[in-house]
């Protein structure tokens, strides 16, 4: 093995590195243009401020848009955290049989791309009892199926891993109530688990582009909708938003890394 | 169950109510909506022939799928070199690997669409220093057009086929070729009667992923060329939220027509998971794969292209 990886190293470390280059320069390049004063026809920008950075902070709707990316991703993911906990853990434990018709309810948003469910969701709430088109509501739906997948197997893998229904079972033993061997037992022993589909799902709507700007474009502004209008305007300053909105990604997808590390551990020790 | 602790049921009300509204509900409000008359009598399917028969929403899918089909495929052959590439290095730097490739698929959509145009836009930095160096080889390139289209698809396909198609390369274990080599096959035959049949399933099932999430691009395509390029996402887009003139039934129309292609591709994926799943069906493996799955959550969650 050694013998062939090194005989076969250096076509493939060329490779690795023909790919890594082409995958990264875009990053790269607006990285650098997010801290480039001036870049027109030299292969590195010939001055470098911070004042894109500064502007940005300065920007009340760029506040404006983040704070509200934050508040509508954190109430969609606490709100399917409330629903699904429940849920995945009532099919889990006591509907096992139904997991392969689970599977495919799971699917569904998938195979459903964001500009079709956007036309059917439209459609359906534009008018009829319940009017909810164009405001935050219709959107919170959306983002809830948008993150049904990530929440529901990342629950469902934890309950599996921890054995639910045998720790359920012990609990019950030890005269523990339903609730309570819930809430006390499995819920604890799951948390990590539970913690990485919702930093996942959190970092996914973050990103979350068609359904915000189709839903409900016109009067509510995510940091996706704000960056998409910013980009006609001012390259450098969109720049500098792409750039910090990749790093905050990024943060949250190393602690989600360190998350996943910790709950094996927990496992396995 | 006992009777008596049927109430825990209740715990399903919620969860079944948000995906009855939310998935259900606009799925079967945008079948009706495609074939209910405007004056909400009756049943036609005049909508569909109007698109069928309208040259401009033929094109824009005939577009779709080309661009989807021919980025997948791309996609596809680049991810099958690089995957294997990948498993001939030592499991720290593979590692490493992976997680870069991994870490450039978030940044996708707007975003990256943004970064394209820095590059290779009108003023583009590469544009630019390229005419200065009197370089020719972008200059009839337009990232504006289908080649430019092509370039930036390809390439959030090609992490997400590198992602789908490692772990199959990684199933094909060395003793298998340690075992074949003794029974005297060489390399060639090694790969055309072991190592090409056991892939080909997750080949096509990846396949069927990427194509599935080129074909529902709205993001990147809309953010690099607006309403420029007749493609069939951008044309939903703009039919239902007014940019243009407002026909959300054709909107309608086109959706499904969308949403029966992505449906068929995600339905090819299941099928060939299915049939790879024969390769690995004793329980000892799957037992491994669990564990090696709960390793790295973020390696092995797709993140589609939205």
């Amino acid at each position: 093995m050694e013998t062939r990886v090194r005989k076969t190293g250096l076509t493939h470390k060329l490779l690795m590195f023909v790919l890594m280059i082409y995958l990264l320069i875009p990053l790269l390049a607006t990285f650098l243009y997010a801290f480039a004063k001036e870049w027109q026809t030299t292969v590195l920008p010939e001055r470098w401020t911070v004042g894109w950075f500064s502007e940005m902070f300065q920007d009340i709707r760029f506040l404006d848009a983040l704070w509200t990316s934050l508040y509508l991703c954190s109430i969609s993911v606490a709100l399917s955290l409330v629903i699904m906990l429940p849920a995945v853990f009532i099919i889990t434990v006591y509907l096992p049989k139904w997991e392969s018709f689970m599977k495919g309810i799971v699917v569904l948003p998938y195979a459903v791309p964001g500009v079709v469910a956007a036309v059917g969701l439209i459609r359906a709430y534009s008018s009829g009892p319940i009017e909810i088109a164009g405001t935050a509501y219709i959107l919170i739906g959306a983002y809830f199926i948008v993150i049904l997948p990530y929440m529901y197997q990342g629950i469902h893998n934890s309950l599996l891993t921890v054995s639910a229904v045998e720790l359920l079972g012990s609990a019950e033993l030890l005269g523990a109530t339903r609730i309570k061997a819930f809430v006390s037992v499995i819920l604890p022993n799951i948390w990590p688990g539970v913690m990485t589909s919702t930093l996942l799902s959190f970092s996914v709507l973050f990103g979350e582009f068609v359904l915000t700007n189709m839903l409900v474009g016109g009067h509510i502004q995510t940091i996706q909708v704000y960056l998409y209008q910013r980009v006609g305007e001012s390259g450098h300053l969109a720049s500098a938003i792409a750039i910090s909105y990749f790093i905050f990604i990024l943060v949250l997808s190393m602690i989600l890394m360190k998350l996943g590390k910790r709950m094996n551990r927990g496992i396995e020790g | 169950m006992k009777w008596r602790n049927r109430w825990i049921f209740l715990g399903l009300v919620p969860f079944v109510l948000m995906v009855v509204a939310f998935q259900f509900a606009p799925i079967l409000s945008m079948i009706t909506g495609s074939v209910r008359a405007e004056d909400g009598s009756g049943l036609t399917l005049s909508y569909y022939a109007r698109v069928l028969q309208s040259a401009f929403y033929l094109k824009a899918i005939k577009n779709s799928l080309l661009i989807s089909i021919s980025s997948s495929i791309i996609g596809i052959i680049v991810g099958l070199i690089c995957a294997y590439s990948i498993t001939r290095f030592s499991p720290r730097i593979r590692n490493r690997l992976l997680m870069l490739s991994n870490m450039t698929s978030n940044f996708s959509g707007v975003p990256l669409a943004f970064s394209y145009i820095i590059l290779l836009g009108n003023n583009g930095v590469f544009t630019l220093l390229f005419k200065q160096w009197g370089w020719n080889v972008f200059g009839d390139f337009n990232l504006y057009s289908w080649t430019g289209l092509i370039l930036v698809y390809v390439y959030f396909q090609i992490p997400l086929a590198l992602l789908l198609l490692y772990p199959s390369f990684y199933g094909i274990r060395d003793q298998w070729k340690e075992a074949a080599s003794l029974l005297g096959a060489n390399k060639w035959q090694f790969w055309t009667t072991i190592g090409i049949p056991v892939l080909t399933p997750a080949v096509f099932g990846t396949l069927g992923i990427l194509f599935a999430n080129a074909m529902g691009a709205y993001a990147t395509a809309y953010a690099l060329v607006g309403g420029n390029y007749n493609l069939l996402a951008v044309q939903i887009g703009s039919l239902v939220s007014g940019d243009v003139v407002n026909e959300p039934q054709l909107g309608n129309v086109l959706a499904v027509i969308l949403a029966l292609s992505t449906l068929l591709a995600v339905y090819l994926n299941h099928k060939m998971t299915q049939r790879s799943q024969m390769f690995n069906s004793n329980s000892a493996s799957r037992q491994v794969r669990k564990r090696r799955t709960l390793r790295r959550p973020w390696a092995t969650t797709v993140k589609e292209e939205l």
